[in-house]
């Protein structure tokens, strides 16, 4: 049976640095949500003070209508995969997750049939007398799930599980964990620095910074509208370029960038002043005649796409990604260009609050 | 901080105690002695009385000159002969090197005054070389006791520490390192000194200052081979013993300079060692050089040579031991005499020896684990004030231990003086340090998320420690629990003071046997002490299999 996990206003302190910055949160029952950030942002705090290894210093953390800030790690009926695994080092795999199931005074004739059933699950139950040295790091990973998932925990939560395998593996065991999720349907949290893990693995993703929740979407959301800078920024490549809104009316605003571009655009509410553009580099795109001029300084062929370094005539140098399926030859460097972009598919930032101001 | 709730939990009570423990029967007891030696021993008043008297008789402050004069020689010769040793034994394939290293890490844990007791048998007044060159060569070898004796005994008793150390350090250089300094031009003797030597040189200040320490501390030695060469302990021992009624406070004032001394000494070490320290991940440890014929006899030699000193009082020792002696000393022939003398008339030192080891080390065990776990694992405050007691047993002589604990527990309503406790209190005290030292290395590298895991998986923080983190700690705690062990049974400096009628020791006879010329039955004695030294030294080293450091 999954919850709800609610998470109002928590603050997390050290000292006098403060690590978590009286965060909101609200993961649906079943749901696979990810706390995604770069490192020294929180995530890891959050999730910690979810498992009970970090006290709550402020607000409250609630499954459905129940506060657990006060509950102890050990009552707490959740369960976690840790970063490098925790595979306790003396004991075989079956004992590795029958552990939690010993401790739940679960039926001792119970015991070897759930066992063997998770091991199905993570295909790894002909492995299931080995003792951890005698396995693989994604085997170690595959009884680490098995492990927190056996106990039926109404919250499972991921502290970065795939960060220790190797690229190929590490897609591998994502496709293993999102199907066994949404199998087992427990509301799970999961923690990543990885955007693309972040973006392929999630129903939702909270971004977060220094301790403060930036944005919390799907990841589709999270991808195409971001909601402030640092999102764009964070979550695949983008070229930001300052530019001038004047927008009193929000419908029919223009920008202007550096004097030699302006375009319409439509805002969410008045305003003008200084603005950050931000456009990934397969939204700009080359034009005839208009645009941002500049010229081509470097060239990258990378199969299905070609990624240009534009030198623009304002100094910035900026990223275009051009689809090989559309176009026949790479453009030699030193080529004069004019670089352009739709509207509808960029975002603008004020300066100053770095809030998103586009429709 | 915020204000947190205190958690009266598991941990809190652990804590409480073992910060109790501590706080009784070390700081307590040195904080006495501090006191004790601000009162005068004539009027019992405040005064400053024997610090006085200490500077400004010679024959008082003379110890302190040649205290401090024995030990920073021997520490220069320990390094003149540990850290070569140390070079060709990481760096060439000396011939049975398994073998050589267990032998001097056996000259390094045979009992203290064993050295002493040997050289004498060999070159003392009546010893076997003396005699020899003396009667049939017709040349008189020079004196054994004094000075030269002591700092010849410390040296080869000592030199393991600077060996391993400096050994520890040569092997986790990167090879990268040097082949980058030759590649640059140096030749390999400049590189020695210009790359290796300094890279290393925390380790061989880490080394030196355990000679140091350990020489200044020792009362053994230059109580059996000093004669009229009063060294500090010793002084501290001779004042403790000729004070009537046991008020100590010459003694105390005493106990409390050799104190200052050692920690001063530490003190400097620790600083001048902080601005050097090197961060090094061997990549790729150096290779053994192979050396053929003749030029792998050269470097085994000296290495062989020097550890076989060093062995040799053991071997003198059970040589003799196996003697037939009399009340004028051996009269030569084989016999058991000694023995079947020690199990009649001192069967009781021996059963002291093991039961009070037993006792103690259990205790070591328990408290041991418990403070590497605080120590690492729960920060704050009682983490950090542990981490810092506990280096304190090794900047306290035995001696200075000894007078501390009977002037704290010898009145009412604590009397402990005389007791098999106050023996088994020293012990715990004195040898807590190696467990925890090496129940917290093996902790650190343990993933505390393992024990996180197990929380998780509901099983409540105590039950967890001791079902879990116990289990795995178990190799560290115990390797170094038999170092505690072993430097439990060979203990003389705090028994020497603390024992009575009824608890005296092995190491204790063997002192008392000597002192009264019955070298025989201390032969014996001391060999009953080598082999249960070496026996437990070898299941050490199977235990650690070589990731737990002796030292």
């Amino acid at each position: 049976m999954s919850h709800a996990v609610i998470i109002k206003d928590a603050v997390k302190k050290y000292g006098d640095f403060t690590a978590l910055k009286q965060v909101n949160l609200e993961i649906q029952p079943g749901e696979f949500f990810t706390l995604l950030g770069p490192s020294g942002c929180g995530k890891t705090t959050l999730l910690r003070m979810i498992a009970g290894f970090n006290s709550v210093d402020g607000g409250e953390i609630r499954f459905d209508d129940k506060v657990i800030n006060n509950v102890e790690a050990h009552k707490r009926d959740i369960g976690m995969v840790f970063q490098n695994y925790a595979i306790f080092p003396h004991l075989t795999v079956a004992e590795n997750v029958a552990y939690g199931l010993k401790a739940r005074k679960t039926p001792k004739q119970e015991i070897p049939g759930r066992v063997e059933e998770a091991l199905k699950l993570v295909q790894i139950e002909k492995l299931k007398d080995r003792k951890p040295n005698e396995l693989s790091g994604g085997q170690q990973q595959r009884v680490a799930l098995a492990r927190a998932f056996v106990i039926e925990p109404s919250v499972l939560l991921m502290d970065e599980p795939l960060s220790n395998l190797d690229a190929k593996l590490r897609v591998q065991m994502r496709t293993v964990i999102k199907k066994l999720q949404k199998r087992l349907g427990i509301t799970t949290v999961y923690v990543t620095h990885d955007q693309e893990e972040a973006l392929a693995i999630s129903d939702r993703i909270a971004v977060m910074k220094e301790g403060n929740i930036m944005q919390v979407g799907t990841p589709e959301q999270i991808y195409k509208k971001p909601e402030n800078a640092f999102v764009a920024g964070f979550i695949g490549t983008s070229n930001f370029m300052d530019c001038i809104v004047s927008g009193n009316d929000p419908d029919h605003a223009s920008l202007e960038i550096k004097g030699e571009h302006s375009l319409p655009a439509r805002l969410r509410t008045p305003y003008s002043g200084n603005a950050i553009l931000s456009a990934r580099p397969e939204q700009l795109f080359f034009d005839q005649e208009q645009g941002l001029s500049g010229t081509v300084s470097f060239s990258t062929f990378l199969g299905d796409f070609i990624e240009y370094e534009i030198l623009l005539d304002n100094g910035q140098t900026i990223q275009l990604n051009e689809y090989t399926k559309d176009v026949h030859t790479v453009r030699p460097d030193g080529e004069k260009v004019h670089i352009n972009f739709n509207m509808d598919a960029v975002s603008l930032y004020r300066t100053d609050t770095q809030e998103v101001i586009s429709k | 901080m915020t204000k947190k709730k205190l958690r009266l939990d598991f941990w809190f009570w652990v804590k409480v105690l073992v910060v109790g423990i501590m706080l009784l029967f070390l700081i307590y007891p040195f904080c006495t002695l501090i006191t004790r030696s601000f009162f005068s021993s004539k009027t019992g008043l405040l005064s400053l009385d024997n610090y006085i008297r200490f500077f400004t008789k010679k024959y008082y402050y003379s110890a302190l000159f040649r205290s401090l004069f024995v030990s920073s020689v021997s520490t220069v010769t320990s390094l003149l002969v540990g850290v070569p040793i140390a070079y060709l034994m990481t760096r060439y394939n000396v011939w049975m090197k398994k073998y050589i290293h267990i032998f001097i890490i056996m000259s390094l844990m045979s009992p203290p005054f064993i050295g002493a007791y040997s050289w004498i048998m060999l070159f003392g007044r009546a010893g076997v070389v003396t005699s020899f060159f003396d009667d049939v060569l017709g040349i008189a070898l020079p004196s054994i006791y004094g000075k030269l004796g002591i700092i010849l005994v410390f040296t080869f008793k000592l030199f393991p520490y600077v060996y391993l150390y400096t050994s520890g350090a040569m092997g986790s250089i990167d090879s990268s390192l040097e082949e980058a300094a030759e590649n640059l031009g140096s030749s390999k003797l400049r590189r020695l000194f210009t790359v290796t030597i300094p890279v290393i040189i925390p380790s061989i200040a880490a080394g030196a200052i355990m000679v140091f320490m350990t020489s200044l501390a020792d009362f053994g030695t230059p109580m059996l081979l000093g004669e009229g060469y009063m060294v500090l302990p010793v002084l501290v021992y001779n004042e403790y013993m000729s004070e009537i009624g046991g008020n100590a406070y010459l003694a105390s004032a005493l106990s409390v300079i050799v104190v200052l001394c050692s920690t001063t000494v530490l003190l400097v070490q620790k600083h001048l060692v902080s601005k050097k320290n090197y961060v090094m991940t061997a990549m790729r440890p150096p290779q053994e050089i192979q050396l053929r014929g003749v030029k792998r006899f050269l470097a085994t030699f000296p290495v062989a040579l020097v550890t076989f000193i060093g062995i040799l009082p053991q071997i003198v020792v059970i040589v003799t031991s196996f003697i037939k002696a009399d009340f004028t000393g051996f009269v030569g022939g084989f016999s058991l005499d000694s023995y079947m003398t020690i199990f009649n008339r001192l069967g009781t030192n021996i059963k002291n020896t093991f039961l009070f080891s037993t006792i103690a080390i259990v205790f070591i065990i328990i408290i041991g684990m418990l403070i590497s776990y605080i120590i690492v694992r729960q920060k704050g405050a009682a983490g950090q004030i542990m981490d810092m007691l506990i280096m304190f047993p090794f900047v306290i002589p035995g001696a200075v231990l000894g007078i501390s604990l009977i002037v704290a527990f010898n009145k009412e309503p604590v009397i402990l003086t005389g007791t098999a406790a106050i023996m088994i209190i020293a012990f715990v005290v004195r040898k807590l340090p190696y467990t925890v030292r090496s129940g917290s290395a093996f902790l650190q590298q343990m993933d505390p998320s393992v024990e996180e895991a197990s929380i998780n998986l509901g099983v409540s923080p105590m039950k967890t420690f001791f079902t879990l983190t116990a289990r795995l700690m178990a190799p560290g705690i115990l390797s170094g629990g038999i170092l505690s062990w072993i430097t439990c049974i060979n203990e003389l400096s705090s028994s020497v003071m603390l024992y009575g009628g009824k608890t005296s020791t092995i190491s204790v006879a063997i002192y008392t046997e000597v002192v009264r010329n019955s070298y025989g039955t201390a032969a014996a004695l001391a060999t009953i002490l080598t082999i249960s030294t070496v026996v437990s030294l070898l299941i050490f080293l199977k235990v650690s299999k070589g990731k737990v450091s002796i030292v």
